[in-house]
């Protein structure tokens, strides 16, 4: 049985001061020049991401929660509001943002190897430096019997993690993750959880993670927003209060099953939506 | 070898074996077909000599102008039209029905321009050979998943080091498929057009050859191209596979 003060806290934007990233009445707006139809995909979003906390995006497919993902990288630019990084107006990708896509980004000419350092040796880094970084990195996502495969010989998985330690290697301070496990089976993707948490706690990054899977959202994060059916808006925001060393293990906990309950009681109705039904 | 592998090779020795068989009792004429074990000797009494020494380079360095040249041009216009969407969209049918135009039937007109000898025969074979390249640099380019596209953008790579650095080698099996045709096109078209436009080379000593009856060298010249075509072309196969195995997933 679940206790009424079991259930998750809401809380709109965090009181703690030291906001990382902040969007501002950001709202994106498709086709919106003088020609094309357009569609309004986004906003009007306000959104304070903590430094160093994880936070999680779900919401109904086309809400918007890739989009949300690219204004805050810098990707796209938002058609209202403002994006700030680090106290910066975000003008463009910023230095310090990684992101990881849920399609397969891994450089298929490159070995496993050439894919981590890919990023360093373009920043210049001392090889001695790269090489120590990059053995990091490969070793943390279990990559050394692959260091010199091509992508193509490696799983799905496998290659994301590639790309998960080509993010990590550049020491990103916001790492944003775009359904990075989407393609991946079940348990593959409660082991990747478990490496992203150990990778999260050990970089001290701040983490956006944009996923469809409820129990991903509410097993990973410290705090898990919750958006509409398009225009997406954040309708519900659910702070999880997991420990910071956590583990795919705490899936068996009362409050996980409160957490995923109280998203999907929220996202039923918007999916419902989305699929232009009320049933 | 693989099984298949094994089966081509029987399937072509089989043959070699039957048309000798058929030579050699008379059921062919010598005047119509040698046996090919004197094409052998031919080819290999030709390049013992030396005589032709000076055709083959002369063919040789016109398929390898031409290759390089319908690469080079090939692969800047695909980028261009790739660019232009426009204008894409206008060029793109009549590269599509390009090769169904007999391109040889021009050769008066190269005559006109450049004479008879390398600069027409060239011109032609880059002529027949340039639009494999731009359709398969459209090919190439069309495939680079957008993702990278992104991921070149995080690491804010410019649009110079994006190219070099992401596209290039995310296109290139795609565009080595297109240099390999663009290959095999100058070939043909050099070949084809040494019978026409030149008075050197491998094409125009076939014709020599057919000309004052002597088959002995006209098929001993003939296997000559096979082989080097075959060489040249398992050569480039064998690297076209290696690069389309990196998109094998």
């Amino acid at each position: 049985m679940i206790r009424a003060e079991d259930a998750p806290t809401t809380r709109f934007i965090p009181a703690d001061t030291q906001v990382h990233a902040r969007l501002t009445g950001v709202t994106h707006v498709y086709g919106a020049g003088p020609s094309g139809a357009r569609l309004h995909a986004l906003g009007p979003i306000d959104l304070d991401l903590k430094r160093g906390e994880f936070f999680a995006v779900v919401g109904p497919s086309g809400c918007g929660k890739s989009t949300l993902l690219d204004v805050l990288a810098g990707l796209a630019k938002p058609t209202d509001g403002e994006v700030t990084f680090e106290g910066h107006r975000v003008r463009g990708v910023p230095d310090g943002v990684g992101m990881v896509f849920q399609e397969d980004a891994a450089f298929s000419w490159l070995t496993v190897r050439d894919n981590v350092s890919f990023g360093l040796r373009r920043a210049g880094l001392e090889a001695a430096e790269t090489a120590r970084r990059v053995d990091y990195a490969i070793g943390f996502m279990g990559l050394r019997d692959f260091a010199h495969a091509y992508p193509a010989q490696l799983s799905g998985g496998m290659r994301q993690r590639v790309c998960i330690a080509r993010t990590l290697v550049l020491q990103p301070r916001l790492i944003l993750l775009d359904e990075p496990f989407g393609a991946l089976d079940q348990q593959t993707r409660l082991l990747m959880g478990d490496e992203l948490l150990r990778l999260w706690r050990e970089t001290k990054a701040t983490v956006m993670l944009i996923t469809h899977a409820l129990d991903e959202a509410a097993m990973l994060s410290d705090r898990v927003g919750v958006m509409s059916a398009r225009p997406g808006v954040f309708i519900d925001f659910v702070e999880t209060d997991w420990p910071r060393a956590r583990d795919s293990r705490i899936v068996s906990d009362l409050r996980f099953g409160a957490i995923t309950a109280r998203l999907w009681d929220k996202l039923r109705i918007e999916s419902l939506k989305s699929m232009g039904t009320t049933a | 070898m693989t099984r298949e592998g094994w089966i081509r090779l029987s399937v072509v020795l089989a043959f070699c074996v039957a048309v000798e068989a058929l030579c050699r009792f008379g059921a062919i004429p010598h005047t119509v077909f040698i046996a090919p074990s004197e094409m052998v000797i031919s080819m290999l009494d030709i390049l013992r000599s030396g005589e032709l020494n000076a055709d083959i380079l002369f063919t040789l360095r016109n398929v390898l102008f031409s290759s390089a040249i319908a690469v080079g041009l090939g692969f800047a216009l695909g980028a261009l039209i790739h660019s232009l969407p426009r204008a894409r969209g206008a060029v793109e049918p009549l590269l599509a029905s390009y090769y169904s135009i007999p391109t040889f039937m021009f050769y008066p007109v190269f005559i006109v321009v450049f004479g008879v000898g390398s600069q027409a025969i060239i011109a032609i074979a880059v002529l027949l050979s340039i639009v494999a390249m731009i359709a398969s640099t459209l090919t190439g380019l069309d495939r680079i998943p957008s993702v990278l596209r992104k991921t070149a953008r995080i690491f804010r790579m410019s649009p110079l080091a994006r190219a070099v650095l992401i596209d290039l080698p995310a296109a290139s099996p795609y565009l080595f498929t297109g240099v390999k045709l663009s290959f095999a096109y100058a070939f043909i078209g050099v070949i084809a057009s040494e019978f026409i436009l030149s008075g050197a080379g491998i094409g125009y000593s076939i014709a020599y050859a057919y000309n004052n009856f002597n088959n002995q060298r006209m098929y001993g010249l003939m296997l000559l191209v096979i082989i080097v075509a075959t060489a040249a072309n398992t050569a480039l196969d064998t690297i076209d596979r290696r690069l389309q195995a990196r998109l094998r997933r």
